[in-house]
């Protein structure tokens, strides 16, 4: 176990895959030469070479379309987007293709590929790169998406994105890059699908996942100091997600707020309200509220940015109305 | 500001409740929120809190009395001011059910559709003064807004959501109100006796029980389910062994002595119902009549069909008297010569087709009773009897009730106890 940061975790995670499978290749901008815009690929080049190591053009399709092709022949690609607000271009690869292959090829074809970025709003980076999709993608069948939310889900996720023979979307965080926390060494695998409660609580239960873990958690800590006590219910896997978990903190709790990064219409949040009201109706004591985005594009102005983001003063106020404490 | 005390629905489907006790007499000084009476729903006792400070000045309505949701029942005031015109408009409601009576009247007496509180704008306070915040959803007079799981918890719990003040939004009921709600209205049905039955003592020709909520609410329901009379069935299977004995033992000393199995199950039934005045009742539509005497209804077949002549005082005869009585009556309403009052004022009948070899079958109780018990044939079957199998004689009979009146286990005691005194047959004597 070691303190480290989530994106030595992650280089982490690509080394010990790459070493323990010769299928498995990074392609992407930047990834080889400058070791990765956020330095997530460093010293890979060095180890791997250029053949398992691949610097692309400025070509999101392009590259995205490379990596299905190569995974049908039975290569596991790890392709990585500098950010996903620029993999849009390449959304027809990975929704078109990638998702729909094993099941349009009648199962001759599957996919075993990982598409893998930052994904939401950094600082400042304004309306066109600050948006989290974790809906969008949640939404197709044929994919899997993780949010990771600490360095060891983050090792943890992208392993088993890596061994996972389908195709698995991986969303990390510009923000989270630099957090710390305790890692095990070597082989630690978090299977997908798997919710994780980072934090036990009994009064109320607050859903999230990703870079909103970090949200949550401020949140816990600043209403513990008031007493009240919250489950962190942190989805980890957002498709498939794990209705199991977050039943049985509001079974406990009767209470829930959502936290989420992303835009309210049709969010992951919207869903996890909706597994909610069906599994845990006779429980619930209040209506589950969500926490998100303003909707409106991503203002560039700094007080914009932090007015329209969601928060932990926005999650502690939602917490209070869910237990009927003040307004 | 005078503040009316008024019949306010309890439960959902409340639409009138009887008022079972005054907590505060007149003269006493009360405050918001606090219980002032004890008012039984059609589903438990409830309490009626006042919605105002100041001193109950009237009470409106006696106790025992039923009066639909709506009405003034009080009024809470301050101890000098004038009353009058919110009085005035309002009628009296006494007691509808007049225990051990002759022949009560019920006498609810309409509750005035409003007390017009027109003329003097000063005495005419708002039922409720509360904050909306912290309204009781009741006092709205419709549905109850309460979490899902403050639905569930208050079944679980036994307790009554329009009777909890909600704290939420709207008035919304939510955990912590049931939390904060100690005693469960089970507890307050408990400690306070339901119906004011009167224990029936020798002198009184019988005894009106005024129809609980409970009790109206069983008799409307289960009479729209099944019809007019909503009859259920108890079949027990009884062991006439010592019946069969004692008849052959009592045959042997000759014919003065001659009784039938009838006649013997006849002075059974007759004892087992004076000591369960519940089964021997009539169903009178606004209360039950449970008779201190048996007068046993016997159903007799004739050529024209059938007719019931009755064993007056049944409980008091001796099988003899019976016998000859029985023999007697059949006689002559074969003949056609029973007189009205001899067919008429049966408290409880009996229905015996064991001589046509009937093993069991259902009666069609004769309204206003509440049952009737039709016996079937005896026969020898085989019997376990401790670890052996052995040839006993049995003896099927089943209970027609009327469930407005007899419910499942009232029926069921009765039977227990004809069954002890039918497979103990000494004890007819004892």
């Amino acid at each position: 176990m070691a303190l480290i940061t989530y994106r030595d975790a992650l280089n982490q995670a690509l080394r010990e895959e790459m070493q323990r499978d010769d299928r498995v290749f990074l392609m992407g901008e930047e990834v080889a030469v400058y070791q990765g815009a956020y330095k997530v690929s460093k010293g890979l080049l060095q180890e791997f070479g250029e053949m398992r190591v691949v610097d692309t053009p400025i070509t999101e399709l392009g590259f995205a379309g490379v990596g299905v092709g190569s995974a049908m022949v039975g290569l596991r690609p790890i392709v990585e987007f500098m950010t996903w607000n620029f993999a849009l271009l390449a959304l027809d690869q990975v929704i078109n293709a990638a998702a729909k292959m094993l099941y349009m090829s009648g199962g001759q074809y599957n996919i075993p590929i990982v598409f893998r970025g930052p994904n939401g709003a950094a600082l400042q980076l304004a309306a066109q790169h600050s948006q989290a999709w974790e809906s969008w993608l949640a939404h197709i069948p044929g994919l899997k998406v993780v949010t990771p939310g600490t360095p060891a889900d983050a090792k943890g996720l992208l392993k088993s994105a890596i061994r996972d023979d389908n195709p698995v979307v991986v969303l990390e965080g510009e923000m989270l890059y630099n957090t710390r926390g305790e890692v095990p060494d070597g082989e630690h695998v978090v299977p997908i699908g798997v919710a994780d409660l980072k934090r036990e609580g009994d009064h109320a239960t607050i859903v999230t996942s990703g870079k909103m873990v970090l949200v949550a958690m401020q949140a816990a800590d600043a209403l513990a100091k008031e007493d009240i006590r919250v489950d962190v219910v942190d989805l980890r896997t957002v498709r498939p997600m794990d209705v199991a978990a977050i039943a049985a903190s509001v079974k406990k709790t009767n209470r829930a707020v959502v936290l989420e990064e992303g835009w309210e219409l049709a969010g992951i949040g919207a869903q996890v309200v909706d597994y909610i009201q069906r599994e845990c109706f006779d429980d619930l004591d209040a209506p589950v509220l969500r926490v998100h985005q303003a909707d409106t594009p991503m203002p560039y102005a700094k007080n914009l940015e932090r007015a329209a983001k969601p928060d932990a003063a926005k999650t502690i106020a939602a917490v209070k109305r869910v237990m009927y404490r003040g307004d | 500001m005078a503040t009316k005390v008024v019949m306010e629905a309890l439960s959902p489907t409340m639409e009138e409740g009887r008022l079972v006790r005054w907590l505060k007499p007149e003269g006493a000084s009360v405050a918001n929120g606090e219980t002032l009476a004890e008012v039984e729903t059609d589903k438990a006792i409830m309490e009626l809190v006042a919605r105002g400070d100041g001193v109950l000045r009237r009470q409106l309505v006696a106790e025992g009395a039923t009066a639909p949701v709506g009405t003034l029942l009080g009024v809470i005031a301050a101890a000098n001011e004038d009353i009058a015109a919110l009085v005035g408009g309002a009628t009296p409601v006494s007691a509808s059910a007049a225990p051990t009576a002759q022949s009560p009247a019920p006498a609810v007496a309409p509750a005035p559709a409003a007390v017009a509180p027109v003329s003097t704008p000063a005495t005419v306070a708002p039922v409720t003064t509360t904050a909306p915040e912290h309204e009781t959803a009741a006092s709205d007079g419709g549905r109850v807004r309460s979490s899902p799981l403050a639905r569930r918890l208050a079944a679980e719990r036994g307790l009554d959501l329009h009777a909890i003040a909600g704290s939420g939004p709207n008035g919304r009921v939510v955990k912590r109100d049931l939390d904060a709600t100690a005693a469960p209205a089970a507890a307050a049905v408990t400690s306070v006796p339901v119906a004011a039955a009167v224990p029936v003592r020798a002198g009184t020709e019988y005894t009106d029980i005024a129809l609980t909520q409970i009790r109206r609410t069983i008799a409307r329901r289960l009479a729209e389910s099944i019809g007019p009379v909503p009859t259920f069935y108890l079949t027990a299977e009884l062991d006439v062994e010592r019946v069969s004995e004692m008849r052959k033992a009592m045959a042997e000393l000759g014919d003065d002595y001659k009784v039938s199995v009838n006649d013997i199950v006849l002075k059974a039934t007759a004892t087992a119902l004076a000591q369960h005045p519940e089964v021997n009742a009539h169903w009178l539509g606004d209360r039950i009549r449970q008779f201190a005497r048996v007068h046993l209804g016997v159903a007799v077949a004739i050529d024209e069909g059938l007719i019931t002549p009755v064993v007056f005082d049944a409980d008091t005869k001796r099988l003899r008297d019976i016998a000859r009585e029985v023999r007697e009556l059949a006689t002559r309403a074969k003949a056609r010569r029973l007189k009205a009052e001899e067919y008429t004022g049966s408290t409880f009948s009996v229905s015996n087709l064991g001589m046509f070899g009937i093993d069991q079958f259902t009666a069609i109780i004769n309204p206003p009773e509440a049952g009737i018990l039709a016996i079937g044939a005896i026969e020898a079957k085989p019997v376990v009897v401790g670890e052996s199998v052995v040839v006993r004689r049995r003896m099927r009979v089943t209970m027609s009730c009327d469930h407005r009146v007899i419910d499942g286990a009232t029926g069921a005691k009765f039977l227990a106890t004809l069954r002890r005194l039918i497979e103990n047959p000494l004890l007819l004597v004892y």
